[in-house]
């Protein structure tokens, strides 16, 4: 196959964590990519680029959405939450408390995917019972097992249990 | 992993004009054809975004009672539709049993009829492929084959179709609404995957250059009496080695009317009509679903690695026939129903 040369760039404008974002990018950049080498917010992170593992999610338009398998150019016009958007030191967001009140995590490297995919499962009002939560939060691996404390957390913050 | 050029298109003759090509790929969810592309396994030089195409994306209501669904309807925005829950829940329970959460935000219904096979050697561009390389060979028959066809393969081909929500759209007799450049058509579900036979390439009658628009579910939905079983390695996160989609309806006890269609088993949901005759007339019990799975299962032939789904496949038509009696059992974590 041949290979496009560049510069085929895009101009893509978004909307992340709240800030207008403009972007110039290749139509093969994934947003996943594009988040993270071009506006520099590492939170998010790559797994295994392939749907996989859910560490790459992020809250687009409302809904959670695995930004490894979404092309950056797919997205113009967006509205995009990542974990920096969610909360910051002294001022965290609910489920980011309670994931340190339940000890929701050990090496952290599918926490930020966690928060966003439990956050937006609690916006959308899925998952009655903590089986249903189970099932619905069973797109981000935790390799550290700690699933258990994670949905603990998800529970807590479902139950009003945190602000 | 190639470079490509990349359009948004914005009605469907827009989509269809820039389509056409054999290496351009319409784009939708993006959920299995940015994972080929990654690993090397399809080549596109251009990408045509249909996702601004506005009037594929709702549900409608059909006059003669049945339900149109845009074909980039996502499939979660399917699955918990009100009209779609209450009408047919068969097909919400269906999808909802695939995927995770966040691939089925943007999966959508067009792109969900052509995910292509998980067989192993089709994944590993190293290995020889009748589907992906036709000619090359086809190393699961002496392989791994444990996701492989006990139903409807050939010597070409043992891939199975991994879809779960196809399976619910056979048994509900879907119809797939199309455009290509040479105008609209419609496809009955039955007709639109196809057995491997000398042309394990070709996974559907779809022409190359042609867009799905729509898939209409005809009026009858059995929203009484309904189940999705999926069986697999993990209780979720995991295509399904056997899946069995049951609906029927009853009369003064007995049953009127069936469908019956299998996922996992074969290169298309699997529907045997003379399994479904043979229940009318009968109570809804485990000889009735067991003499029913006779005859689907009739001529399934094993593997190495997946003789043992002939079994599975049996006692699962069976047990998926009498929890569709109550079909509140089939939520995650409900109390087993029998
Ligand atoms: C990790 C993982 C696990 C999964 N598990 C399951 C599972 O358990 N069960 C299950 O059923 N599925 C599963 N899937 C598959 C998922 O359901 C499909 O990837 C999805 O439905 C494809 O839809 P899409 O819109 O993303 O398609 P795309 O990736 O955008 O497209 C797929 C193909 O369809 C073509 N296409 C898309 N839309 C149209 C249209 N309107 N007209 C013509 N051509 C079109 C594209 O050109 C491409 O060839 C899984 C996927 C992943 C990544
Ligand atoms: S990095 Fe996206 S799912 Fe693993
Ligand atoms: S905390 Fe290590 S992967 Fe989840």
């Amino acid at each position: 196959m041949q290979n496009i040369p560049p510069p085929a760039t895009r101009s893509v404008s978004l909307r992340v964590n709240g800030k207008p974002a403009q972007l110039e990018v290749a139509p093969w950049v994934s947003l996943l990519d594009a988040l993270r080498h071009d506006l520099d917010l590492t939170g998010t992170k790559k797994g295994c680029d392939h749907g996989q593992c859910g560490a790459c999610t992020v809250i687009c338009d409302g809904e959670r959405i695995l930004s490894c398998l979404t092309l950056a150019v797919m997205k113009d016009g967006s509205e995009i939450t990542t974990i920096e958007g969610l909360g910051q030191p002294g001022n965290l967001h609910p489920l980011q408390e309670a994931f340190l009140e339940h000890d929701a995590y050990q090496c952290g490297y599918c926490t930020s995917g966690q928060i966003c995919s439990g956050v937006a499962m609690i916006e959308a009002g899925h998952g009655k019972t903590r089986e249903e939560v189970k099932d619905l939060m069973s797109g981000n691996l935790c390799r550290c097992g700690a699933n258990t404390n994670i949905i603990d957390a998800i529970m807590a913050v479902k139950d009003g249990n945190h602000e | 992993m190639n470079n490509f050029h990349y359009t948004k298109a914005s009605s469907v003759d827009e989509a269809v004009l820039a389509g056409k090509g054999a290496e351009n790929y319409f784009i939708a969810g993006g959920t299995n054809l940015l994972d080929l592309w990654k690993y090397d396994l399809t080549h596109p030089q251009k990408m045509v975004d249909v996702n601004g195409i506005e009037e594929l994306k709702t549900i409608t209501e059909l006059p003669n009672g049945g339900l149109r669904l845009g074909a980039l309807v996502t499939n979660n925005t399917t699955a918990y539709h009100p009209l779609v829950e209450a009408r047919y829940p068969l097909l919400s329970r269906t999808i909802l049993a695939g995927a995770t959460a966040q691939i089925r935000n943007s999966a959508t219904n067009g792109g969900n009829l052509l995910q292509r096979t998980r067989c192993y050697y089709f994944y590993d561009p190293a290995s020889p492929c009748n589907k992906r390389n036709p000619g090359s060979g086809c190393p699961a028959v002496e392989g791994q084959n444990r996701l492989h066809a006990i139903l409807g393969f050939s010597d070409k081909c043992i891939a199975t179709f991994p879809s779960d929500m196809c399976v619910a759209l056979a048994a509900l007799e879907a119809v797939v609404r199309v455009t290509g450049p040479n105008g609209s058509r419609e496809i009955a579900f039955a007709d639109f995957h196809r057995l491997p036979g000398d042309r394990p390439e070709l996974d559907n009658t779809l022409g190359q250059d042609e867009l799905i628009t729509a898939i209409d579910l005809p009026p009858r939905g059995y929203a009484e009496h309904h189940n999705y079983l999926k069986l697999r390695d993990r209780n979720s996160y995991a295509f399904a080695l056997v899946s069995v989609a049951t609906g029927y309806e009853l009369e003064a006890g007995m049953i009127a009317n069936a469908r019956i269609a299998l996922g996992g088993v074969a290169h298309i949901p699997w529907r045997v009509e003379a399994a479904e005759t043979y229940l009318e007339g009968k109570a809804p019990t485990e000889a009735s679903f067991a003499g029913a799975a006779d005859l689907i299962l009739a001529g399934a032939q094993g593997f190495e690695h997946n003789a043992f789904k002939i079994e599975l496949a049996r006692r699962t038509i069976v047990r998926s026939g009498m929890m569709a009696l109550d079909p509140s059992c089939q939520r995650p974590g409900a109390p087993p129903s029998l």
